[in-house]
């Protein structure tokens, strides 16, 4: 056998297995929803569904529900990433101290990122409980307030998946920021030193700029996994409660696939979901000219 | 100093203040479930709840099928991820840039985009209600990142040294597991935690695919225990304690790999 006929054929055993399974249960269905959101599928069309063109986008894009969900979704992205970049990146400029203890505090600071997601959810769902949840009893007994009907309005329900995702989310930029810190040169700040830079100098032109490019794909990530949190959304809120006003899109979705059986809308809004994911972390990446080699 | 300090042990208690608060319901006795207290530990503890989850709930038929869910996801995942990420690191080949490219952008599509065709799918193979079916939906999320562990994981590993194996007469085959996967190694056990906690703590599309109470995963288990109208805080708080800890230690384990990794590329010298 040639020599390249040779290799060309280890590239395939190699490769092989794993582009079967997954030419099966991503590329497959993929090309699948394509095709679902352009055709007529629901639980009335389910083995008969018939292919409709655009109908089914005209349909995402006619409702006025979207555009407010859609909203909605960006605020809850910007938002929590937000919270947990100032979080995070406080904490490990705290941590990145010689403080005695910090490998304990560091590690006590990751578990919210350490349970899994569907715990946080429950827990944090149980403790936004009206009568007998923490948050309510906190601020009756330490604070003197009046409990508020957290999972009962939509405002309160919004805001209480907020806090979970934010309590959720710092740890991983907190941990991000940290490896970035520990790779910053001490001598830059000896030299700033004896300049007589001020802390929040020092901070500005030298700690900030130098984990730019540890954080700028963390924060990439944060976004595209803010943005699709179905988890924190949907057990927080069962579901959408109160009435279903409590939605991004991706729950929204979720509910029209799931619990709605209409099939090809919720291929089609998946797609457009998707679209738009796709071009918000393109342009949020170019903007901030990432210099990640992907490669 | 002392105002970090400070701030730092405030902080940190207010974050493990859901945690304690866990801890605490999953002592309390059953005719104090509905307590408004905010004791940490109950006057009247007891690990009443604990008993009631292994002895009246089916918790260990839970455990038992996370488990063996999970463990053939982890064993599918580094198998096939290992090998993959080999030959993205190594060879060169038509699609390959175009391969590495749709890996990350599979990690941008939303739950709905694979889970309703997958679904569907499963509805016509007959897979729905069935460990398989689970199975092959678990290892098509977390395969696309693992194969990208593996590859960057491959890169750092110079390939003189299959060189080398290859003088001295080795085929390719055995210069890869011989002498490239022990040294990966690392990279191995990372694919296989991440594998397996893409299995131990999903919970909507285990949800979705498993419908017969005897097929239940930990997540479907523990979501029965909390309801809008009669939570059971103390099974679900014991529950919670018990399955987080696996999850927990993992984690604590795989997280200083898995920021050497994500931080690697960008970080130059």
């Amino acid at each position: 056998m040639k020599a390249t006929t040779r290799k060309a054929l280890w590239i395939f055993i190699f490769i092989a297995p794993a582009a079967l399974v997954l030419i099966a249960v991503v590329v497959y269905p993929f090309v699948y929803n394509l095709l679902m959101s352009f055709s007529d599928m629901s639980l009335r069309h389910f083995r008969t569904w018939h292919l409709i063109g655009f109908q089914q986008y005209a349909k995402v894009f006619g409702e006025r529900d979207f555009y407010l969900i859609f909203l909605k979704t960006i605020f809850w992205t910007v938002i929590n990433v937000f919270f947990h970049v100032l979080i995070g990146v406080a904490l490990a400029l705290i941590l990145n101290q010689q403080l005695k203890g910090r490998s304990v505090f560091r590690t006590l600071l990751i578990l919210p990122w350490a349970i899994p997601q569907y715990i946080v959810a429950l827990t944090w769902r149980g403790m936004f409980n009206y009568e007998y949840g923490a948050i309510n009893l906190i601020l009756m007994k330490y604070l003197g307030l009046n409990p508020i009907g957290w999972l009962q309005s939509p405002t309160g329900a919004f805001a209480a998946v907020i806090i979970t995702n934010i309590w959720l989310g710092f740890p991983f930029m907190m941990v991000i920021a940290l490896g970035g810190l520990q790779s910053i040169p001490a001598e830059l700040y000896e030299a700033a030193d004896i300049d007589g830079a001020s802390w929040w100098q020092k901070t500005r032109k030298i700690t900030l700029p130098l984990i730019r490019p540890v954080m700028i794909p963390a924060i990439t990530l944060g976004i595209v996994w803010t943005f699709n949190n179905l988890n924190i959304i949907w057990l927080v809120t069962n579901g959408g409660e109160p009435a279903d006003q409590t939605h991004i899109l991706v729950s929204y979705v979720y509910r029209a696939a799931f619990n709605l059986y209409r099939f090809g809308y919720a291929a089609a809004l998946s797609v457009v979901i998707f679209g738009i994911l796709l071009i918000l972390s393109l342009s949020f990446m170019k903007r901030t000219r990432a210099t990640v080699s992907v490669y | 100093m002392i105002l970090t300090y400070a701030f730092l042990i405030t902080f940190t208690l207010a974050t493990l203040y859901p945690i304690i608060q866990v801890f605490s319901i999953s002592l309390r006795p059953a005719n104090k479930l509905l307590s408004t207290s905010l004791e940490i530990i109950p006057k009247d503890w007891t690990l009443e709840a604990y008993q009631k989850l292994f002895i009246e709930k089916p918790f260990l038929r839970w455990l038992a099928n996370s488990t063996f869910i999970s463990f053939v996801v982890t064993l599918t995942g580094v198998t096939l991820a290992s090998t993959a990420g080999y030959a993205f690191s190594r060879f060169d080949f038509r699609g390959k840039k175009t391969g590495l490219a749709s890996i990350l952008v599979t990690q941008m599509f939303p739950a709905t985009m694979l889970l309703l065709p997958l679904y569907i799918m499963l509805v016509k193979l007959g897979l729905l209600n069935s460990y398989l079916g689970v199975i092959i939906v678990y290892t098509a999320t977390a395969l696309p990142f693992c194969i990208w562990q593996m590859k960057g994981y491959y890169d750092t590993i110079p390939t003189t040294l299959e060189e080398a194996a290859r003088i001295d007469g080795s085929t390719q085959i055995q210069a890869f597991y011989k002498i490239i996967l022990p040294l990966a190694a690392p990279g191995l056990v990372i694919t296989a935690l991440f594998s397996f906690m893409t299995a131990w703590a999903e919970y909507v599309v285990a949800a979705q695919v498993l419908q017969e109470s005897q097929l239940y995963t930990l997540p479907i288990g523990l979501k029965q225990f909390e309801s809008s109208m009669s939570t059971e805080w103390a099974l679900y708080a014991a529950a919670s304690l018990i399955v987080s800890i696996p999850a927990v230690a993992l984690f604590l384990f795989l997280s200083r790999w898995l920021v050497t990794g994500l931080t690697l590329g960008s970080v130059k010298g």
